[in-house]
């Protein structure tokens, strides 16, 4: 059974004459790791706020697990650009949000998963600092440990390391792989770089077209565990130009 | 610390020199019925200090208090109504301005008529004047709340009473301190003219009393313990601030 489903699902802006989403359908295996991939303002974070619930789409159903999730709360972690730690909580209270608003534990066990996730992170003992105390990188990381205590296995990212310098990034990348090959959770990464996405995914969802109706998937014929390296063989390099391609073609439109 | 008080060096040389010019220019003129020497009113402060601090400090503080406490109440409720409900918003905040084209000086003798020479009338001048920038102040902090902070809690499944407790409120904060640091030499402003129109005692009737008897310095001393007052509980609001809002400008 797939953990998402989108079923001829449209989406329209106010003040817009045309449907941005168009009829898109998609399906996403249980601990698939698909990568997003899109030129700016091609709709694809459309497509995860509509998943988040934030927009409600004009026509078509989503489901989460086979049920609508209109008939549900709490089936999806959303992690945006911008790490949002609130500057007036510590790194702790920050994670701490997501089991306030839940309301399912008390004080003590949220300690204990709150501990717990930041060690799983490599921010063991960082509950008590102030977010402007740490890197990007770190940042970065405690919003992803925030994410995954909303307690869900859909993970939704939306280019998440866009904002960090590119030698962060690449760390950054390696690491989210070696945290997606421990938890198993099904992670949907929204990119606007070949690279990221190739090195990434098992397989590239393209967005070749807005309004968007379907999305191009695109095998990534790379084994795991994967190191950078891999990206510098022939058939790898042929895959990104294709990629980069596709994508030109509509900044030229 | 330190730093601060050097940073404070230059207005206060410029403050002694001011304070020695008037003492010059007051003894060269030798009319302290009109223009007393700052020695001649620190003297008088000195002089007067039991009735200044036991009967007509405790009056004013009482209705700068009490001012305070409902121009925070009144600044608070509609700050949030305004911000809750864009009909409240486009309803009360025209309203809310064009009450500070009143000029509430020119009227309060009239607060006197309404409500006597008791508490009321000076409560209702200092509410006046203070309840518009506490209003306004804390809206433009509810404001300021980032979007994409309440769409994050949004998809953890926030109701909108966590959103207000956990982002509107701590942004909130800091404004709401900048509110208090305006509001509380206002409204001991309006105490003071409030007194001043009409009362039975306070530093603003103290004043005028001297006034009367062509006391210059007597005029000048209850003023310069309010401004002290206003400076200490300012300083004191500052101090908290300190302790509390450690992020101001990160948001």
């Amino acid at each position: 059974m797939s953990v998402l489903s989108l079923d001829r699902v449209s989406y329209q802006y106010p003040g817009e004459d045309f449907d941005i989403i168009d009829g898109l359908s998609l399906e996403v295996k249980p601990g698939a790791f698909h990568c997003i991939l899109g030129v700016s303002g091609c709709g694809k974070s459309t497509i995860f706020r509509m998943i988040n619930g934030l927009l409600r789409p004009k026509k078509g159903g989503i489901r989460v697990n086979g049920v609508p999730i209109e008939a549900q709360k709490h089936y999806c972690g959303y992690m945006p650009q911008k790490d949002l730690l609130f500057p007036w909580r510590s790194v702790g209270e920050n994670l701490a949000l997501p089991l306030e608003i839940q309301r399912r534990l008390g004080k003590r066990e949220q300690r204990e998963r709150i501990e717990a996730a930041l060690a799983e992170v490599g921010l063991a003992g960082c509950a008590d600092k102030r977010p402007d105390e740490l890197s990007g990188g770190m940042r970065q990381r405690a919003a992803f440990a925030r994410t995954m205590l909303a307690g869900s296995d859909l993970l939704l990212l939306d280019e998440p390391f866009s904002a960090l310098d590119y030698l962060t990034r690449i760390s950054m990348q390696e690491w989210l792989l070696e945290q997606w090959q421990r938890t198993r959770k099904t992670i949907l990464f929204i990119t606007h770089d070949v690279e990221e996405a190739l090195f990434l995914s098992s397989s590239v969802l393209v967005v070749e077209e807005t309004p968007v109706r379907a999305l191009r998937e695109i095998h990534v014929p790379l084994e795991e565990p994967r190191s950078r390296r891999d990206l510098a063989c022939p058939a790898m390099i042929e895959l990104r130009e294709n990629l980069i391609g596709m994508l030109r073609k509509q900044v030229a439109g | 610390m330190r730093r601060a008080n050097r940073g404070n060096l230059p207005a206060m040389i410029l403050l002694f020199m001011l304070l020695f010019c008037w003492q010059l220019g007051a003894m060269k003129l030798d009319a302290a019925y009109i223009l007393p020497t700052p020695v001649q009113i620190l003297e008088k402060l000195w002089e007067l200090r039991m009735v200044l601090f036991t009967v007509h400090l405790p009056a004013t503080m009482g209705v700068t208090a009490l001012g305070l406490a409902i121009s925070l109440i009144l600044g608070l409720g509609l700050a949030v109504l305004m911000d809750a409900s864009p009909l409240c918003r486009k309803a009360l905040y025209p309203l809310v301005v064009s009450s500070q084209t009143i000029p509430t000086t020119a009227i309060a003798p009239l607060f006197v008529l309404w409500f006597g020479y008791g508490i009321w009338s000076k409560v209702l001048v200092a509410v006046l004047i203070t309840f518009f920038p506490i209003t306004i102040t804390v809206y433009d902090g509810l404001q300021s709340a980032r979007i994409e902070m309440m769409e994050l809690l949004l998809t953890y499944g926030a109701t909108k009473r966590d959103i207000f407790f956990k982002i509107k409120a701590p942004c909130t904060l800091p404004y709401f301190f900048s509110a208090i640091k305006m509001a509380i030499p206002m409204s001991i402003i309006g105490a003071a003219i409030g007194e001043w129109l009409g009362a039975q005692s306070g530093l603003g009737y103290f004043s005028r009393r001297m006034m009367t008897q062509l006391d210059g310095a007597g005029v000048f001393a209850p003023i310069v313990l309010l401004s002290a007052v206003a400076m200490l509980a300012v300083g004191l609001i500052a101090l908290l601030e300190r302790k509390v809002v450690r992020w101001r400008g990160e948001v």
